[in-house]
């Protein structure tokens, strides 16, 4: 066990900023969700990463939020994808730029 | 020595994956990559000594998530699959500025921390049966709530993904 902790905390970076230039930049929707889902993932390594190097690894609580924030990132995808569909049924698109309804 | 090789492999998949998911031109290709990119993250959760969590994750992101982006992909492909079409927004060049910026302000404040570079405690394990006692004893109140919740969104997306009635003719008898 070598590798320091900047290593894991610039992967978790490098991780963070290709979800947002992907999640700024894609034009589908599911593809967006994709991009969330790669910054949830690079917070969730954060934690793991500092739980692991923490003083007091028995307590257990970054493993935990771990747990919780996957769960929760669960529901989000099957609530975001579900929305995805519904809208393709009404505009027959998935491309985010042709849903401007409310665009003033 | 060999725990930084691991290391490194496990982090190139999951980068190599992560860009290839947010370039491909394909859809399918792009959901593919990204379950190459979980299951990297998966390995570093268990070379970090997390092995449920890195078990949790091939489980929900590299099975259920990763099917969930291919039906939802098929689902959506409809009408608009023309080879031409532009895969990125009109606004697209405002993204990779933007994701850069952000790299390297966390990129830089890393460094720049010299506290970052400790080795890790020894001896570190999380044993399954000591999860769940944790998770019966501290953390039962965010357990019940996770559970609430993930059966408020199952309902929720069965709900919004519910083929809407047709409504009723007005002059049927």
């Amino acid at each position: 066990m070598t590798t320091p902790l900047a290593n894991y905390l610039i992967l978790a970076a490098l991780l963070f900023g290709i979800g947002l230039a992907g999640a700024l930049a894609r034009r589908n929707a599911v593809l967006v969700l994709i991009g969330l889902e790669l910054m949830l993932n690079a917070a969730n390594l954060n934690f793991i990463a500092f739980w692991r190097f923490s003083p007091h690894p028995e307590m257990l609580t970054g493993l935990m939020f771990v747990l919780f924030s996957i769960a929760i990132a669960a529901a989000e995808v099957a609530v975001g994808l579900a929305l995805v569909i519904a809208i393709y049924r009404h505009r027959r698109t998935a491309q985010l730029d042709r849903f401007d309804s409310l665009k003033g | 020595m060999l725990n930084e090789i691991v290391f490194l492999l496990c982090a190139a998949v999951t980068l190599v994956g992560a860009v290839a998911a947010m370039m491909m031109r394909n859809l399918v290709h792009c959901a593919l990559c990204a379950a190459g990119a979980f299951a990297g993250l998966a390995a570093i959760y268990l070379q970090l000594d997390a092995e449920f969590v890195g078990f949790a994750q091939v489980l929900i992101y590299v099975g259920a998530i990763a099917i969930l982006i291919v039906f939802a992909v098929l689902l959506t492909r409809g009408g608009d699959v023309q080879p031409s079409a532009a895969t990125t927004s009109p606004s697209w060049w405002m993204g990779l500025p933007v994701g850069a910026l952000v790299v390297a302000c966390l990129i830089g404040s890393i460094m720049a921390s010299p506290r970052l570079l400790r080795l890790p405690s020894q001896n570190v394990h999380a044993p399954v049966k000591q999860i769940g006692e944790r998770l019966m004893n501290q953390f039962v109140m965010p357990l019940e709530t996770v559970g609430l919740l993930l059966t408020a969104a199952l309902l929720g997306a069965v709900v919004i993904g519910l083929r809407e009635p047709r409504k009723p003719e007005s002059n049927a008898p």
